[in-house]
């Protein structure tokens, strides 16, 4: 099979590191991830099955590992060498078969039923054979695992993160048949593969609490940020959004995507005053002026009440400051962009009594009413991620796709989306060229890493 | 030929055989002895008894006098207002009047500090009576200081100071720079607040005064005159005292040359220029502002008048045209404009986009009588930097309007209709306005409606020089070079079109036939 790999490798991890300081995406070229010929994983138990992905989405946390800047956090829940890719839409691929034999050009069926699937790449308690399930997993938090260094397993957060599982950027991966959901026939791939991202982002749609009439700002335009938004639009419809939007076609996706304030990330700060009638502290800016380019818009001021809200969607100390300065006192900020090391004033999160929350990854759902109890009802996250990809067309999003020999242009290209136009990438996997012949393991660079 | 931009200088080209440059007039000779000519015209005043006869001692008389708008730039000490409400305040005491309140007639203008009270009034009157209150600035937000007079025969409410309303007398100082100026506008617009000035400071009226710097043209004029006439039936007395102030801004120091025509310069001009341009360009905006609001005029007071308001206000727009008025024979296809770092509404503060947009389509444009000098359909040129910088204290709205309203529309009826009243009953405007030195809510629409006549009488406007997202946020094509500029332009007004590159300031007004 053909598979990007990410080894452990400290001299190329701060290789990727500086190179992805001169540019965003440069650590593809120079850092630790390969691309490899090399033998299907096994699979780790006898219940699992073979994939073989058609789409394989790259994602904030894909290109913070690749430029060599995620979180040292990780390093307990990362097993080496790892096949990246948890944004997966694949063919089953049928018992005794290889993924090298699977024409990933048409539909297959296993059963009778569409074997085309996508992945909810965390693993969990179930995945890793472990019994009893941890209590998060027994409450389908599934996100919160507690074993996931555990079990029949390598450590891994997620698929994508483990040694043992292989990962989406690649020919062939394994998986539980816990994670796998079936992908309605008239869903096209490029909805497919936004499943998992559309989950995390309901995920945190459902960690803001919103309640009828709240005011949300949403910090990023990004995917995550758009995905958002519609979560919110569907689930939460009855509250506003406001949302700081860089780029014009990312301006234009907010407004399809039901936005009620569309605004520069600079002018959030002033956007989220004028929707919820508050007022604006403290005018701190060079020589006394205020440039109307700041960054996500609280650079010079902070807000008397501000949003219920805020949803931040990028993981930066600039837009947590931001977050802090326009939620209203009492109001929740939702981290969904990972964060890494980030140096932070929390002053206001302790003066204002503002809630700090974290959404990670996605599980069963428990909505809230209007007064913030919760209704009884549950539904899987990824439920409600297949309805609102279908319900808000999101397969536009996804705006361009290469094979694996171009992983330098893919990552290039989805670490540099906003300002080209695009906003999700994707690897192709639909397209195979012809494996090398005798080799077990065969190393070579992306073609464009040559040149 | 020389061009103002922003806090910078700049030197163009225009085709010869195309252009033609209309310069400021030559300053007049002011007044021999000012005082004395106060003293005169409070003495001897046009239709109305003599100051001293209207002063007696248990009266409470109100003294208002133009905010910081006015004269651009500050003028050199003494301040004109300061010569006069010092006569003023002579006679009142001669009289025994102890109830004087001054207040500074900013309408919705921003609150005047104290060091701007003190160039305006002189610390002499400043000491007397701001510590006891007696003098300060206007608010028209103050829900127990205004009074709702009446409305005129077109319907429109008149508002006005409650100080104002129960005086015995108005004695109103003013300086008129423009022949916009003055009249019953100094205290139907001065005295007011939003809910009169939204009767006139409207695109209706902007749109049928042309201009509005020509009175009798004016429906912007017309609608205050009106608000007078009721002011008047309902027993406010005025006694007004306008003033005329010559062309002067540079004096006979090293910028004259900024006054003079290109062709007269000397090499001593020509280094000197070099010079300025050269330092300006090398320093940061703060201390380019820094300096050049920091500028005093020599200004010379060229005439006095006091007494009934609208026979004044004839006596004085005749002194205004005297120094101001340039005969022009012609529209021209292309209007060029060089603007420089103050409006009205900038005073040792920051010219932030709308407020370039109000200077250049706004007061410039409109400085004509009888014909607009661009025709119908040309297009007007303006060269400023145009950054989208705001003073975060002056003008927090304006950040607003550019970043919503000006994101959504250049409209100005669309905006009137969608975005006015919210702005202008925001309440933290409003508490910026009463507390801080902020203009009101509602301004930077006003700024705009400000240049709606030009806005509908324009094929296109190009800003050379302008940072290219705010001049495209304001409606506008940006053009890095004024070649540039004149290429953009022959897509509206073809190959070979009429230029007219009309030198401001020292300011003028042009009379086109």
């Amino acid at each position: 099979m053909r598979a990007l790999r990410f080894e452990r490798d400290v001299v190329r991890f701060g290789a990727a590191r500086l190179a992805s300081g001169l540019r965003p995406g440069a650590g593809s070229r120079w850092g630790p991830l390969e691309l490899v010929t090399d033998d299907e994983p096994d699979l780790p138990g006898p219940d699992w099955v073979r994939l073989s992905p058609r789409l394989a989405g790259i994602c904030g946390s894909d290109l913070a590992t690749v430029d060599g800047r995620s979180s040292r956090w990780f390093e307990p829940i990362v097993s080496f060498p790892f096949v990246p890719g948890h944004e997966v839409v694949a063919d089953l691929v049928p018992d005794g078969s290889t993924a090298a034999t699977t024409d990933a050009t048409t539909d297959a069926t296993v059963d009778g039923a569409s074997s085309r699937v996508v992945l909810e790449p965390v693993l969990g308690c179930v995945t890793r054979g472990i019994s009893p399930v941890c209590p998060a997993c027994a409450d389908g938090r599934l996100g919160n695992c507690e074993h996931l260094a555990h079990g029949d397993l390598d450590a891994g957060l997620q698929t994508g993160y483990c040694c043992d599982t292989g990962g989406g950027w690649s020919t062939s991966m394994v998986a539980h048949p816990s994670q796998l959901h079936a992908v309605p026939d008239d869903m096209p791939d490029q909805a497919a593969v936004l499943v998992e991202p559309t989950a995390c982002a309901v995920h945190g749609a459902m960690r803001a609490r919103v309640r009828p009439g709240d005011t949300v700002a949403i910090i990023g335009a990004g995917t995550l940020g758009l995905l958002t938004l519609a979560a919110l639009a569907r689930f939460a419809p009855e509250c506003s959004t406001v949302i700081g939007a860089k780029h014009p076609h990312q301006r234009d996706l907010a407004r399809a995507l039901g936005a009620t304030v569309v605004c520069e990330p600079g002018e959030l700060a002033r956007a989220v005053r004028r929707r919820t009638g508050t007022q604006v502290l403290g005018t701190r800016g060079t020589n006394g002026t205020r440039s109307t380019n700041g960054t996500h818009g609280a650079s010079t001021s902070r807000l008397t009440g501000g949003a219920a809200v805020t949803i931040d969607c990028v993981g930066s100390a600039d837009s947590l400051a931001t977050a802090l300065a326009i939620t209203r006192p009492t109001g929740r900020v939702v981290m969904i962009g990972m964060p890494g090391v980030l140096r932070a004033d929390l002053t206001p999160l302790w003066q204002r009594e503002i809630e700090l929350v974290g959404a990670y990854a996605y599980g069963t759902e428990h909505p809230v009413d209007a007064e913030g109890a919760p209704t009884g009802e549950s539904r899987r996250t990824f439920d409600m991620a297949f309805e609102l990809v279908r319900a808000a067309d999101l397969g536009r999003l996804v705006s361009a796709t290469y094979p694996l020999e171009r992983a330098d242009d893919a990552i290039a290209h989805a670490a540099e989306a906003g300002r080209r136009g695009a906003v999700k990438i994707a690897f192709d996997l639909r397209q195979r060229p012809p494996l090398p012949t005798s080799t077990r393991q065969t190393r070579t660079r992306p073609p464009s890493a040559r040149n | 030929m020389l061009f103002h931009h922003g806090e910078q200088l700049r030197l163009e080209r225009l085709p010869a055989e195309r252009s033609r440059i209309i310069y400021p007039p030559e300053p007049l000779a002011g007044l021999d002895d000012p005082d004395q000519a106060i003293r005169d015209a409070l003495e001897n005043p046009i239709d109305s008894e003599p100051l001293s006869a209207l002063l007696f001692a248990d009266m409470r008389l109100t003294i208002a006098f133009d905010d910081i708008s006015l004269p651009l730039p500050q003028m050199r000490r003494p301040d004109i207002r300061q010569r006069v409400i010092e006569a003023v305040l002579d006679l009142a005491a001669e009289a025994g009047v102890t109830d004087v309140h001054l207040i500074a007639a900013l309408a919705l203008h921003r609150r005047m500090t104290e060091e701007e009270l003190r160039h305006a009034v002189g610390d002499r009157v400043y000491d007397s009576f701001a510590p006891r209150g007696q003098l300060y600035n206007h608010d028209a937000e103050d829900p127990d200081g205004m009074t709702l007079i009446g409305t005129t025969r077109h319907g429109e409410e008149v508002q006005i100071s409650t100080r104002v309303a129960t005086s015995d007398l108005i004695v109103y100082v003013n300086i008129n720079l423009v022949s916009m100026d003055g009249g019953w506008k100094s205290t139907a617009t001065g005295l007011s607040g939003y809910q009169a000035l939204r009767h006139h400071h409207n695109v209706h009226t902007m749109r049928q005064s042309r201009s509005f710097m020509d009175r009798e043209s004016s429906e912007l004029h017309r609608s205050n005159w009106r608000q007078g006439e009721v002011l008047r039936d309902a027993g406010i007395k005025v006694f007004q005292i306008e003033t005329t102030v010559n062309n002067d801004l540079y004096g006979d120091g090293p910028l004259k040359v900024l006054a003079k025509r290109e062709w007269e310069w000397t090499t001593r001009d020509r280094a000197t220029f070099m010079a300025a341009k050269a330092g300006l360009d090398r320093l940061s905006p703060a201390q380019r502002r820094r300096i050049l609001h920091g500028w005093r005029a020599p200004y010379a007071m060229t005439s006095v008048q006091a007494g009934e308001v609208e026979a004044v206000h004839e006596v004085t727009t005749r002194h205004v045209y005297d120094q101001q008025l340039v005969p022009v024979e012609g529209q021209t296809d292309i209007l060029a404009l060089g603007l420089p770092y103050i409006c009205p509404y900038n005073v040792n503060s920051i010219m932030n986009p709308i407020l370039v947009m109000c200077l250049g389509l706004g007061y410039f444009f409109n400085l004509y009588k009888g014909r607009p000098l661009v025709r119908e359909g040309g297009v007007l040129i303006m060269s400023h930097p145009t950054t989208p910088e705001f003073h975060p204290v002056h003008h927090p709205s304006y950040i607003d309007f550019f970043e919503e309203v000006l994101a959504e529309t250049t409209d100005p009826l669309v905006m009137e209709a969608q975005f006015e009243e919210r702005f202008a009953t925001d309440e933290w405007y409003r508490h910026l306005y009463r507390t801080s030195h902020a203009y009101h809510g509602v301004h930077p629409f006003y700024m705009w409606y400000w240049g709606s006549h030009a806005l509908e009488h324009l094929g296109g406007v190009v800003v050379v020089g302008g940072d290219p997202a705010t001049v495209r946020r304001l409606g506008f094509r940006p053009a890095s070079t004024m070649s540039d500029a004149l290429e953009i332009a022959s897509d509206v007004v073809g190959r070979q079109p009429t230029i007219t590159y009309f030198k401001n300031p020292p300011l003028s007004m042009v009379d086109v036939t």
